[in-house]
C-alpha cells in the first residue's frame, strides 16, 4: 500500500542522470554555439545601445521636447501633453532623469522588436487555424512560465547583459502583441472582405488595404499591452544587467532603502501612465471613424 | 472592350449543395431527390437546383425571391464568390466555373462590379478612397483613379461629400457610394444583391431612379437581387422568381403580373399596383373594322396608370392604341382600364403582342 500513500516517483539515480544529461547537452551547446548565437544578436545590442545613447546623451530639454511631440501627434491632447510633462520634470527634479531614459530606450527597443516578430507571426496565425492551434499553446507558456526560469538559459547562452536583458523582456512581452494581432484581424467584417474578394483584390492587397487598417486599432491595444507588460519586467531585467530605473530598485530591496525603492518605482509607475495613455488616446483616434452614426 | 460587345450571362444547369460532401448527392438531386430529404437523410442543404437563365447584355435581370430561396447564392456565383457543385455560368462566353485563382482574379477586376446590401464600405477610407479601391485594386495610376472616381460621385449625387467617412453618411449616401465604386470599375456586367434592402421606403425609390437613369446612358447587364416584387416590377426588364433553389416563373413585368406560373406567384402578385405594371395593350379589345380614328390616342407600351393619367381631360368614348409609327393596334375604354387596376386576378386577358 506504500504507492497509495507516496506517489511512485521516478528513480532517483535515473532522474538525477536525466537532469544532468539535459543540463550537460545544453552546456555543451552553449559552449560550441554560444559565440555564434551571440554575435547573431549584435545587431541588436547595437540598436539598443544606440537608442540608449540617444536617449541619455541627448541634452535633457531636446529629449523632453520630442517626448511630447510624440505625444502631442498621438493624442492630440493637451491635457495628456500637459500631465506628461509633469510626470517627466518631477522625475528629472528628484534626478532619476538618467535611469528613467534607460528604461525608456529600452521600453523602445522592446516594442519595437514585440512588434516587428509578433505582427508577421500574429497575420500568419490570423490565416491558417492550424498555426493558430500551434502558437496559442507556447504563447501560454511563455506568458505564465516564471521570468526566473527563462532567464537561465538566456544567460548561459549569453551571459549578463542587456541582450539577454532584452530577450527576457521580449519573450515576456510578445504574447498580447501576437494574440491581439490575429484576433484583430480575424474580426474584420466578412462583408468588407467579401467586398474585396469581389472586386478582384488579391492576399497582398487584401492584407494590406483591408485586413490590416482595420485591425489597427486591435493591434495597438496589443502594442499597448506588450508596453505594459514590458515596464513590468524592469525589475526583473536589472537582475541580470539591464540598466534603468530597476537598478536602484534591486539596490533598494538589498539594501532596505525605503524612500529609494518608493522614487524610482513611481517613476516607473508615472512612465507606464504616460505610454498608455499616449497609446490608448492614439488608438482612439484610430477608431473614429468606425462607429456607426447612421444605422 | 470598345470593339466587342459584350456577350451576356448565360447560368445553366446550375446546381449548388452545401455540406462537406456535396458531389456525392448531386446525382441523386438531379433525379429528383427534394430539398427536405437530401437535408434529412444526408445532412445536406440544397442552395441551388438546375438554374437556367439567359441575362442578355444591357438589361436588368431582377432575381426575385423570399429569404432563404437562394437568391443571394444564386449572385454568388456570377463572379464565383460561392463555387457551385454543377453547372456553367457563362459570362461573356467565357466559364466562370472553370477559371484558375489568377484569371478569377483578373475577371472580377475588370468584368464584375458589386454592391452590397449592407454597403461593405472601408470604414477607413473616406469616399473618394471608397469609389477608387476597384481601380486601385486593377493597378490604375492614382490621378487617373481619382479622376474616374470624381466623375461617378457627382454622377450619383455625392459631390462635395468626397471626404467625408462612410460613418458620417446616411445609408441612402453610403449606398451611393457603393454604387459609385462599382461603377468606376466600368465593368460590364453589374451584380446588385439586395443594394436596396436596408434602405427606407423613400430613399429606396429615390434610388432605384438613379439607377434606372444610370442605365439608360451606361446599358451595363445589370443583376438585381431583391425580395420586394414592387422593386423587381420596376427595375427588372425580365425576372426570375426563385423559391427553395429552383426558379419558378422568368419573364417580363407582364408576364409576372398577368400569367403568374403557380399560386405562389399569384399569392405575390395579389397585392402589387397593376395599373403601374400592366401595359395598355394588355387590356386592349382587337380592332374592328367600325374603328375610326380620330379619337383620342395613346401609345402601346405605357402602362395603365400613364394612359388614365394623360387621358383624364380626353373625351369620353373609345381610345386608340397606337404603336411608335402611330398604327392603330386596338381600342380600350375607361371601364377597361378601370378595371385592370383593380382585378386581382383575371385570367381572361391576354396580351395582343
Amino acid at each position: 500500500m506504500d504507492w497509495f500513500y507516496k506517489f511512485p516517483n521516478m528513480n532517483d539515480g535515473a532522474l538525477r542522470d536525466l537532469k544532468k544529461l539535459i543540463d550537460d547537452g545544453f552546456r555543451a551547446f552553449t559552449r560550441a554555439y554560444g559565440d555564434a548565437i551571440e554575435g547573431l544578436f549584435t545587431p541588436l545590442q547595437h540598436f539598443l545601445l544606440a537608442a540608449d545613447r540617444f536617449m541619455t546623451q541627448t541634452p535633457w530639454p531636446i529629449i523632453l521636447l520630442l517626448i511630447l511631440a510624440v505625444a502631442w501627434f498621438a493624442s492630440r491632447s493637451l491635457k495628456i501633453v500637459a500631465s506628461c510633462l509633469v510626470t517627466l520634470m518631477l522625475i528629472g527634479y528628484f534626478d532619476m532623469w538618467t535611469d528613467t531614459m534607460r528604461t525608456v530606450a529600452m521600453i523602445f527597443v522592446c516594442t519595437v522588436i514585440s512588434i516587428a516578430i509578433g505582427l508577421p507571426i500574429g497575420i500568419l496565425m490570423a490565416r491558417s487555424d492550424r498555426v493558430q492551434r500551434a502558437i496559442n499553446p507556447i504563447l501560454d507558456v511563455m506568458q505564465t512560465m516564471p521570468s526566473f526560469v527563462y532567464l537561465i538559459p538566456v544567460v548561459m547562452l549569453l551571459g549578463i547583459g542587456r541582450v539577454p536583458g532584452l530577450i527576457a523582456v521580449v519573450i515576456y512581452a510578445i504574447p498580447p502583441m501576437i494574440r491581439l494581432t490575429d484576433l484583430g484581424i480575424r474580426l474584420v467584417d466578412k462583408d468588407v472582405l467579401e467586398a474585396a474578394d469581389a472586386f478582384g483584390a488579391d492576399r497582398r492587397q487584401k492584407l494590406f488595404k483591408v485586413q490590416l487598417p482595420l485591425a489597427l486599432p486591435t493591434i495597438m491595444a496589443g502594442i499597448n499591452q506588450t508596453i505594459m507588460m514590458a515596464l513590468a519586467m524592469v525589475v526583473i531585467a536589472s537582475m541580470i544587467g539591464v540598466q534603468g530605473l530597476g537598478q536602484p530598485v534591486l539596490k533598494a530591496i538589498a539594501n532596505q532603502y525605503f524612500t529609494l525603492g518608493v522614487f524610482n518605482g513611481l517613476a516607473i509607475v508615472g512612465i507606464a501612465i504616460m505610454f498608455d495613455r499616449v497609446s490608448q488616446a492614439y488608438g482612439k483616434r484610430l477608431q473614429k471613424h468606425r462607429e456607426i452614426i447612421h444605422g | 472592350m470598345a470593339d466587342h460587345a459584350f456577350g451576356g450571362i448565360r447560368i445553366r444547369h446550375l446546381y449548388k449543395i452545401f455540406g462537406p460532401d456535396a458531389q456525392a448527392h448531386i446525382e441523386a438531386v438531379r433525379n429528383g431527390l427534394t430539398k427536405a430529404e437530401l437535408n434529412e437523410r444526408h445532412g445536406h442543404v440544397l442552395g441551388l437546383r438546375d438554374i437556367n437563365i439567359e441575362m442578355p447584355s444591357g438589361s436588368i435581370q431582377v432575381i426575385m425571391g423570399l429569404s432563404g430561396s437562394g437568391k443571394s447564392t444564386l449572385i454568388r456565383h456570377i463572379n464565383r464568390l460561392i463555387d457551385p457543385t454543377a453547372g456553367e455560368v457563362l459570362v461573356d462566353g467565357v466559364d466562370v466555373v472553370k477559371m484558375a485563382e489568377a484569371e478569377l482574379r483578373e475577371f472580377r477586376r475588370h468584368q464584375t462590379a458589386m454592391v452590397f446590401q449592407k454597403f461593405a464600405l472601408l470604414p477607413h477610407r473616406t469616399v473618394l478612397d471608397n469609389t477608387v479601391f476597384g481601380l486601385e485594386l486593377q493597378g490604375v495610376p492614382r490621378a487617373r483613379c481619382v479622376d474616374t472616381a470624381m466623375r461617378w460621385i457627382e454622377r450619383v449625387g455625392l459631390k462635395g461629400f468626397e471626404q467625408k467617412y462612410p460613418n458620417q453618411l446616411s445609408g441612402g449616401m453610403q449606398q451611393r457610394v457603393g454604387l459609385a465604386r462599382a461603377l468606376a470599375n466600368d465593368a460590364p456586367v453589374l451584380l446588385m444583391d439586395e443594394a436596396y434592402s436596408a434602405l427606407d421606403p423613400l430613399i429606396r425609390t429615390d434610388m432605384q431612379t438613379v439607377l434606372l437613369d444610370l442605365q439608360k446612358e451606361i446599358r451595363k447587364t445589370i443583376v438585381f437581387i431583391t425580395h420586394d416584387l414592387d422593386e423587381a416590377l420596376r427595375l427588372g426588364d425580365n425576372i426570375a422568381i426563385l423559391r427553395d433553389g429552383e426558379v419558378i416563373q422568368q419573364g417580363t413585368s407582364q408576364d409576372i403580373v398577368l400569367r403568374p406560373a403557380d399560386d405562389y406567384v399569384a399569392n405575390f402578385v395579389k397585392e402589387v399596383n397593376r395599373g403601374r405594371v400592366v401595359h395598355v395593350e394588355a387590356v386592349m379589345s382587337p380592332l374592328t373594322t367600325a374603328d375610326a380614328a380620330g379619337g383620342p390616342t395613346v401609345a402601346a407600351g405605357i402602362t395603365i396608370e400613364e394612359a388614365v393619367r394623360s387621358l383624364a381631360a380626353a373625351p369620353e368614348g373609345d381610345i386608340t392604341v397606337v404603336d411608335p409609327a402611330g398604327k392603330p393596334l386596338g381600342t380600350v375604354t375607361f371601364r377597361q382600364l378601370a378595371g385592370a387596376m383593380v382585378n386581382a386576378h383575371d385570367g381572361g386577358r391576354r396580351a395582343a403582342a
